[in-house]
């Protein structure tokens, strides 16, 4: 472990590392501010650069230093605005706003900074600890249980997308595997569902349905609705100090919000976005009587507690990428897609086969998380600035870029024509309430998922795998679980509304 | 019906067609060789079809209500004329436009004409802050994808 984290060191330490980071978290940090760009559609625009890099840690590199800087710049737009950015940062703006209203926009911005930096760097803490264990343990899994796992991680990012919705995101993630299988596969080599055309030979482009599914639906949002880029007059910050005592006061929020939001980012589908909600509910809750009056009236523990979470959450959302190949969000999904174009293929080998990939990425962390304090904590009055970008020049390029980036993907001008397409259809989907990131994780497992189910069918010679592995039939067994128990507790509960009598 | 239920309905057409294509006309061009892997082409497909089939009636019979919520959302669709959809739509069109132009045109014409008729169709009537900022925002764009990054694109029209 000594020896990689050293290997980890000077690679991340190399000059060109050292700028991918500085430029992820200054980009990030710029788009994520935008209202209605989350970090889903700004890792997405970036990938194209990121696979042009070439080489995988310098990208991987760059995109969590992107991902890192979309979150920060999200709370950033929160506190000035009352308009997240981001998901994961709309518990900021609970009590961050209020402080700003208070003419303590500086100090909010402090204490979201150093919040993050906090959670962020216990949470690349506890990926060190746990991700080499998980990875040991993912070493024994074979090919069925990989497949048993996955099921499972699609089924608990279905389960997650909240009550009234799991069908709807059961449906979205089928459709995402329904997609994967168009095109030539790596088992059989047969062209499938191309309906003759040559485009879809190598089957839909993941770059081209990233944008689709998240950049253009959210431009098209913007454009349709012009409060969602409400442009609210971004006052002087200024007095960026915090007190000691204020200080004393969110440092155990703090320490309690960094592990437990990292728990919550390691779960399948839970992300920073639950993270940040239930780290603030749970601040809430233990607060003493007068701290809970202040909250939501600009408490600092209030603004504290999602901020640490979120950062947490998205460090521990790595640890199901790195150590098993499998994505619990859209985002790192998203990042799984890119590492893959980069021919590197994350999982237990990782650490074996690649450490240096492995641990360039943790050092990144921490160096993401410090430079976002020193760099970005200064500059924030400035980068504040580009909120006042209007917005007739904002969506033009922000549609620019998406077409750009799958064009320079493919080549290929149809691809245009083909982001377009379902770029409507992501659109359609969205005003219809359908979750649209288990579609996308369900497409990049899908080749995988696949692929592990027929090489245990051919190991087994047969579906007979599901009964001969305990494990595999376990796992198999919560997935279940984890979709079936939601929707009987939402039945339940609507039986209990309609007076009928319970059962004990 | 409300719209999730039409988009089942789709969906549900859809997985109808791939089903059908999986069960039935898939196997027909399987090399005798592969007929006995336990495993065929068409295996996951049409497991995958199945499933889709069942989740989609799920939803278009109504089995899964979502909780009424107070809160309003986004954009209601059922009052899309509300909205600046003439605005979206434009930019939907330039987009495919876009597509059609960038190979015969050239990427900096086409670029700039994008940038420029997009912000156009949103209202901008500024143009002598328009222009040199599409024109410079294309060049810079061409510049770092060909020149920096390496990938080639044709900057200028065909006849050029």
């Amino acid at each position: 472990m000594i020896e990689g984290l050293l290997n980890g060191l000077s690679a991340a330490f190399s000059i060109q590392n050292l700028l991918m980071v500085i430029a992820g978290c200054l980009i990030g940090t710029f788009i994520g501010m935008l209202p209605g760009l989350g970090p889903m559609s700004i890792i997405a625009i970036m990938i194209p650069v990121a696979i042009t890099i070439g080489d995988p840690s310098a990208a991987i590199i760059l995109l969590a230093g992107v991902y890192y800087g979309a979150i920060f710049g999200g709370s950033t737009s929160s506190i000035l605005l009352n308009a997240p950015g981001v998901a994961g940062t709309v518990a900021s703006s609970f009590d961050g706003y209020p402080m700003a209203r208070k003419g303590q926009a500086g100090k909010a911005l402090t204490i979201a900074a150093i919040a993050s930096f906090a959670g962020g760097s216990i949470g690349a803490l506890l990926l060190m600890i746990f991700a080499p264990m998980l990875s040991t343990v993912a070493l024994l899994f074979h090919s069925a249980e990989y497949f048993a796992l996955m099921v499972v991680g699609l089924s608990a990012i279905a389960a997650f997308a909240g009550t009234g919705n799991v069908g709807k995101a059961i449906l979205m993630t089928l459709l995402g595997l329904v997609m994967a299988t168009v095109g030539e596969g790596a088992l059989f080599n047969m062209p499938r569902f191309t309906m003759g055309l040559m485009d879809l030979q190598s089957g839909f482009s993941f770059i081209t349905l990233a944008m689709a599914m998240f950049a253009l639906p959210e431009a098209l949002f913007l454009v349709l609705n012009p409060k969602r880029s409400a442009q609210g007059a971004s006052g002087k910050i200024e007095n960026l100090r915090i007190t000691r005592e204020e200080g004393r006061k969110i440092a155990p929020v703090i320490g309690r919000q960094s592990i437990q939001g990292f728990f919550i980012g390691v779960l399948p589908g839970a992300g920073a976005t639950i993270a940040s909600f239930l780290g603030y509910a749970v601040e809430r809750n233990i607060a003493t009587k007068e701290e809970q009056e202040e909250f939501g009236k600009g408490a600092i523990k209030g603004l504290a507690a999602p901020e640490t979470a979120n950062n947490a959450a998205c460090t521990g959302s790595f640890v199901p990428l790195l150590t098993l190949g499998i994505p619990g969000s859209g985002t790192t999904a998203i990042l799984l897609g890119a590492l893959i174009a980069l021919n590197v293929t994350p999982g237990p080998r990782l650490m074996i086969d690649e450490p240096q990939i492995f641990w360039a990425v943790i050092i990144s962390m921490y160096i993401g998380n410090l430079v976002l304090l020193i760099l970005n904590l200064p500059l924030i009055p400035y980068i504040a600035k580009v909120l006042a970008i209007p917005r007739n020049y904002l969506i033009p390029f922000i549609l620019f870029f998406t077409l750009m980036g799958s064009y320079i993907g493919q080549n290929n001008a149809t691809e245009l024509l083909i982001l377009v397409g379902m770029g409507i259809c992501a659109t359609v989907l969205k005003f219809a309430d359908y979750p649209l990131a288990p579609l996308l994780i369900g497409f990049i497992l899908g080749g995988m998922l696949e692929d592990n189910f027929s090489r245990s069918m051919q190991l087994y010679d047969g579906i007979g795998f599901i009964v001969d592995r305990p494990m595999t039939l376990g796992l198999l067994v919560i997935a279940v679980l984890l979709v079936v128990i939601p929707s009987y507790r939402a039945r339940r509960a609507k039986a209990r509304q309609e007076g009928v009598a319970e059962g004990d | 019906m409300a719209l999730d239920r039409w988009v089942a309905f789709v969906i549900l057409c859809a997985a109808l067609a791939y089903g059908y294509a999986a069960f039935f006309t898939m196997d027909a061009s399987l090399p005798p060789f592969m007929q006995r892997n336990p495993i065929w082409p068409s295996t996951f497909p049409k497991v995958l079809a199945v499933l889709t089939i069942a989740t989609s009636l799920f939803i278009l019979l109504g089995f899964e209500k979502a909780p009424e919520s107070d809160q309003e959302p986004d954009i209601d669709y059922r009052r899309l004329g509300d909205y600046h959809l003439g605005q979206a739509l434009t930019l939907l069109g330039l987009m495919v436009a876009y597509a059609l132009l960038l190979r015969p045109a050239g990427f900096l014409f086409a670029t700039f004409a994008f940038l420029s008729c997009g912000a156009f169709a949103l209202g901008e009537r500024k143009f002598h802050i328009l222009l040199p900022i599409a024109a410079i925002a294309s060049f810079i764009v061409w510049y770092l994808v060909d020149e920096v990054l390496g990938i080639f694109l044709r900057p200028w029209p065909f006849f050029i």
